[in-house]
């Protein structure tokens, strides 16, 4: 790669307030943007599943100060049936798209893929600002839905058509709501879009000298991926938010049958399809969830490797692992659609590429586990998070040996069983990546150490809690307890209380436990001892930096360069049993 | 010590984990599918339990090696880097060989439950019973001695009028016989065609002892059809987010011996 590359990236260093912190080019200011978004993303979904979970068990207890705060939703602070499904639709829509989207893709990302290659920034500082601040004025969009006439829709995240495409006839919130909700992803959709376009051409383009694509570090890897994913899934995501937004405004009938009566009134529609909405919607939805698992994979491995002090059975079978995760995401949609109404066939030809992710997923695992075995693994609360995320992968992955056959589907569809699957890897497998990438990077990022007691005492009580929360879900799913339900009246379901008591209790408690890291992230950026340049003894470029944070062009007028792959670990070298990328020293073997 | 507390802690949870798999108890609540009243249940499920037993193997093994290596390996006294023997060739191998091989060997043995359930068509002397779903209420609507549904108009969908369907008798001479029910009544031991049409929106039938499970998409004629083999009352659920009574939206089906269905509909028709 030559030299001119490297200068294709700069840009003056920010000297307004605005510049510095607002409006900045800087990706390292814009990944500390989308995690502080994320950070905001997560606790408001955080407490709308505990109003959830209380009101499943205490349905008539009023929950103190909700009535002051949704006088229409929950008056009294009693949640109506139609608030908790507006409560459930935002919930999902706020961790899958503002949380799992963008912490461990956007911000860590965008924090360190420049970095870790060697560069400046991003190929365009610019597009990365506006894909920012695109995301938070989505974001806004989407929060505004709880401040308008009947409140945010409730159709889920996943937006079913009709009910989401004939308007205010179908119910509370499916009026202005359900319109701003399908803005909302529009525009976050443009804003990923072009995210994923500064990731690939970074990625490919601005490398420093030496740093050739196998030289790059597993997450680089994984980042790449995920933004060739995020490409065309959002590409198509995009389209069909406008296709619903028109159904609803523009009297278009994309997915909207003739005949309908909604309410007592014939829907002014005809000819669309439903289920066309949901080949949309899952032909982004799949991939979406590997987009979300993904970069976690990446930042398990990468902290693993360093915290091993050696390298991974063979980092390029996780690499190609990654890439058939990817391609294989595009082609098994239809498992979300089983029993939907599309041709029954089609079901069983969606099924087996579904089985057959179990492959580079199981291929993954054992060399993680492979890989522990003859190391010395590090104990730390980033490599703890790690374990974690391991044990939570499999948990999450071996229900779906179940959810992908179409015929032990037809008993489990819509139940608990698929709330617990995709919960434990995507609410907690990724959540555990993304707390393994902050305990990890946080040194770099803001020169100190974050409290490793706190750390420690976070893990064990996030592990045990997520644990007694998302197990007992797959229980009541093998009870056929029905998902998206606002209260459990049938005669089947009220045995089934004392469990979902259990879980709730579980939840709260697990939710208190996230305070210790609340407390400890803001407690350490301002008092936290001082870290040293390297205080995990890591070898790629992040750790070179000549400070914590890294000056505004990462490294400070130098561009360095890259002799080795970043598995130099377990060596006999002048630093100790590691050689970093940028250190021209040939290591001895052995340590 | 931080490695050693997470090895017991993730077998103790792999472990407590598996208990009501093998109990099918938690909490006192029973957390099993409940009996199995169909002809095509029990493909699915001895497919279930096969891949109950697969599954937990896999989740065990990889729980207890989990826990196990980070006992060993974490933060070790002594001792040099030791490669897994076989390294990531015999990860690739086993990961192809065992966990390839026997999902691909689920997938085709599950092809036959699947199959018998929606490849197989409906008998020729199915009996067949519309159901209708919307918000928030599923009816029924069996077709008369003529044999024939009549019309359904949605614009004449009159409730207060129990006109569920929004039939014409006037003008349809078919639906003047036709028998609107607000619960699926069904013969034991016969074949049973539903006929699945959505009134407003998208919901879905469930009844769990029966093993079926089939989404109404409005604009589509979709059927499901099951032969029911034990007489009893067995819960209707609807499973697709349909709005703010989803919850509540149910129904029951009852299984009959063929006189007192035979009954039943004679009553039905007066």
């Amino acid at each position: 790669m030559s030299d001119t590359s490297v200068h294709a990236a700069v840009h003056a260093a920010p000297t307004s307030f605005i510049r510095k912190y607002v409006f900045s080019l800087d990706h390292k200011v814009i990944g500390l943007q989308y995690y502080a978004l994320a950070f905001v993303a997560v606790f408001t979904g955080m407490v709308l599943s505990w109003i959830m979970r209380v009101h499943l068990v205490w349905p008539n207890a009023p929950i103190p100060g909700l009535g002051w705060l949704a006088k229409v939703g929950a008056p009294g602070g009693v949640v109506t049936p139609e608030y908790y499904l507006q409560l459930l639709t935002m919930h999902g829509t706020l961790m899958v798209f503002f949380v799992l989207t963008n912490a461990p893709f956007a911000a860590f990302g965008n924090y360190f893929l420049p970095i870790q290659i060697g560069a400046e920034d991003m190929a365009f500082p610019r597009f990365n600002m506006m894909s920012f601040w695109t995301t938070f004025v989505a974001f806004c969009i989407l929060i505004s839905s709880f401040f308008v006439g009947d409140g945010p829709p409730l159709s889920g995240w996943t937006g079913y058509a009709p009910l989401s495409a004939v308007g205010a006839d179908a119910g509370p919130g499916q009026g202005l709501g359900q319109s701003l909700w399908g803005i909302s992803i529009f525009v976050f959709c443009i804003a990923s879009l072009l995210g994923s376009l500064n990731f690939i051409a970074t990625t490919l383009d601005l490398r420093t000298k030496g740093m050739t694509l196998s030289r790059m570090p597993i997450v680089t890897w994984a980042w790449f991926i995920t933004s060739c994913i995020a490409l065309l899934a959002f590409a198509v995501l995009m389209p069909a938010c406008l296709l619903l937004i028109l159904d609803r405004v523009a009297g278009t009938s994309f997915f909207i049958p003739a005949g309908l009566n909604v309410a007592d009134h014939i829907q002014p529609h005809q000819g669309g399809s439903p289920l066309l909405w949901q080949h949309l919607f899952w032909f982004f939805g799949h991939p979406e969830v590997y987009i979300a698992i993904l970069p976690a994979i990446g930042i398990v491995s990468h902290i693993l490797i360093c915290n091993m002090r050696k390298n991974m059975l063979s980092h390029k079978v996780i690499i190609y692992c990654m890439m058939a995760i990817g391609f294989l995401s595009y082609m098994v949609w239809g498992h979300h659609m089983f029993v939907s109404g599309m041709n029954p066939f089609s079901s069983l030809v969606f099924s087996f590429p579904t089985l057959m992710i179990t492959i580079p997923a199981t291929i993954m695992t054992l060399i993680w586990l492979g890989s522990l075995y003859g190391s010395n693994l590090r104990i730390n609360s980033a490599s703890l998070f790690c374990l974690g995320f391991i044990s939570m992968f499999v948990s999450g992955g071996v229900s779906g040996f179940f959810l992908a056959q179409p015929s032990i589907d037809i008993y489990l569809h819509a139940t608990y069983f698929v709330v617990g699957h995709f919960h434990m890897v995507m609410g907690v497998a990724a959540i555990m990546g993304i707390f393994a990438g902050t305990y990890f990077w946080f040194p770099k990022m803001t020169g100190r150490m974050m409290n490793e007691t706190l750390g420690r005492w976070h893990f064990f009580l996030t592990l045990i809690g997520t644990y007694a929360i998302f197990m007992p879900f797959h229980y009541l799913g093998l009870a056929g307890n029905v998902r998206r339900y606002s209260a459990f009246q049938d005669d089947y379901l009220i045995p089934l209380l004392p469990v979902h008591k259990f879980i709730t209790y579980a939840a709260l408690f697990t939710g208190a436990a996230q305070l210790i890291f609340v407390f400890n992230l803001f407690y350490s950026r301002f008092k936290g001892p001082k870290a040293s340049e390297n205080p995990w003894e890591c070898t790629s470029l992040e750790w070179s930096t000549p400070s914590s944070p890294p000056p505004f062009d990462n490294f400070g007028g130098k561009h360095p360069v890259v002799y080795h792959d970043p598995y130099q670990y377990g060596v006999k070298s002048s630093s100790g049993d590691y050689v970093m990328q940028t250190s021209p020293e040939q290591a001895g073997a052995g340590s | 010590m931080g490695g050693k507390i997470f090895a017991v802690l993730i077998v103790i949870i792999a472990l407590a984990s598996a208990v009501p798999i093998i109990s099918h108890t938690f909490l006192g609540a029973s957390v099993t599918p409940p009996e199995d009243i169909s002809t095509h249940g029990k493909a699915i499920d001895d497919q279930m339990s096969v891949t109950m037993k697969e599954a937990g193997i896999s989740f065990l093994a990889a729980q207890l090696i989990l826990g196990l290596f980070v006992w060993q390996f974490a933060n070790r006294r002594s001792g040099a880097a030791k490669t897994f023997p076989g390294g990531a060739t015999a990860m690739v191998i086993v990961a192809f060989l065992f966990v390839g091989a026997e999902v691909l060997a689920l997938g085709l043995v599950g092809s036959k439950a699947w199959a018998t359930v929606y490849f197989k068509p409906a008998a020729a002397d199915a009996m067949q019973i519309q159901a209708q779903a919307g918000q928030f209420a599923f009816y029924f609507r069996y077709p008369g001695p003529d044999g024939k549904f009549g019309q359904i108009h949605p614009d004449k969908i009159d409730e207060g009028n129990s006109n569920f369907f929004g039939l014409d008798p006037e003008n349809d001479i078919a639906s003047r016989d036709d028998i609107t029910s607000g619960e699926l009544v069904v013969p034991v031991n016969k074949e049973v065609q539903l006929l699945l049409h959505a009134k407003d929106v998208g919901h879905s039938f469930y009844v769990r002892e029966l093993r079926i499970q089939q989404d109404f998409v409005p604009g589509l004629d979709l059927s499901v059809h099951f032969t029911p083999t034990k007489v009893g009352k067995y819960e209707i659920v609807c499973t697709q987010l349909c709005g703010l009574g989803h919850y509540n939206m149910k129904s029951y089906l009852t299984v009959m011996s063929q006189e007192d269905f035979d009954k039943w509909l004679k009553s039905q028709s007066s």
